[in-house]
């Protein structure tokens, strides 16, 4: 037995970009526009989808991440849009993010000829889901104000590959001790120009600016071959 | 955990270029800014390539400091906590020149001494 070096030269998510990829152009050859919506557990994502997709100016579907359950699916099941759950738990491990893979392994079940834009909520977690692409046009996530001002600095990654962060939970802002001043400049420091919006999913306050963004994107879709 | 998902994309990686032959050892280039801590990787390195040809590798983590490059004056840094607006000029149009890898640079492998076992006695 003899050992050999073999250059490999070559990142490590290779693999799953390649298959993000091929998302990208399933997605592309439907009209499709993606959204990959992210956020630490409890910042208020499902309740944002709730409040926006309602009455959103395009046909829209949601594919649901979580590690178990369907709550969150059957949520936004009352809004009467195609929406498809995708549990980790089951066939992966229980993995804290959605990967380009898992996304693939759904597609079958989501009407994309019929969809303009596809919101995929990610699992709640502010580290992962920023390492791994599924095939999406654009990342968002949602910071609420009870998670503190210092998590751009904490979670630089997540917040530096989103091209929009929702500021959410604001009518608690008269409650709370959270400096938003020093919040936006974190958010600066780690995302110079970042664009964001102040949103309350409970009140409704700020969402149609999202509502807006969203149709946008949605409109970004090449026609469907 | 993150690095239990980033372990199996190293091994997944590694597997497919060691092409059947046993792993010794990784080599790998990690970005400061990739949020990996390295005993972590390590470890579950270790977990996840039990009972593959990477089971006992050893993972070699070189690291590579971030570096920043202002794109409106051109000034270079190395940024000390995650700030991005260049301090020389305070603009935001910033490249990454270093920081971000995540790379698998090679990988060490066992072969077989090919004819070495058939020479006549």
């Amino acid at each position: 037995m003899h050992r050999t070096q073999v250059k490999v030269a070559e990142d490590a998510l290779d693999a799953n970009t390649t298959i993000a990829t091929a998302n990208r152009a399933d997605f592309d050859r439907h009209g499709v526009s993606v959204v990959n919506f992210m956020s630490a557990p409890g910042a208020g994502k499902t309740t944002l989808l709730e409040r926006t997709l309602d009455e959103l100016e395009a046909r829209v579907g949601v594919l649901e991440g979580d590690v178990q359950g369907s709550a969150d699916a059957d949520r936004l099941s009352a809004l009467h849009l195609p929406v498809v759950q995708l549990n980790t738990d089951p066939g992966f491990g229980g993995e804290c993010h959605l990967d380009a893979n898992m996304v693939r392994s759904a597609l079958g079940d989501l009407p994309l000829e019929e969809l303009d834009l596809l919101v995929i909520e990610n699992v709640g977690n502010l580290v992962c889901p920023a390492e791994f692409k599924v095939g999406e046009d654009a990342r968002v996530m949602v910071s609420s104000i009870t998670e503190g001002e210092d998590k751009p600095l904490k979670y630089p990654l997540m917040f530096r590959t989103c091209e929009l962060v929702l500021i959410n939970k604001i009518d608690l802002l008269e409650h709370l001790d959270f400096d938003l001043d020093l919040f936006l400049y974190n958010l600066d420091a780690v995302h110079p120009g970042i664009e964001h919006m102040l949103v309350s999913a409970r009140t409704g306050e700020g969402t149609g600016a999202f509502r807006e963004w969203l149709a946008g994107i949605a409109a970004r879709a090449p026609a469907a071959a | 955990m993150h690095e239990l998902s980033l372990s199996s994309a190293i091994l997944a990686t590694a597997l497919r270029h060691a092409d059947g032959r046993r792993v010794k050892s990784v080599q790998m280039r990690i970005g400061t800014m990739r949020q990996v801590v390295p005993e972590s990787l390590d470890f579950y390195f270790g977990i996840v390539g039990r009972g593959t040809l990477c089971e006992g590798a050893a993972l070699e983590q070189e690291r590579i400091v971030a570096e920043l490059r202002c794109e409106g004056c051109g000034r270079e840094w190395r940024p000390e906590i995650p700030a991005f607006r260049c301090p020389g000029c305070g603009g935001g149009e910033v490249e990454i020149v270093a920081g971000e890898e995540f790379e698998i640079d090679s990988i060490v492998v066992e072969e077989e001494e090919v004819g070495a076992c058939i020479a006549p006695r």
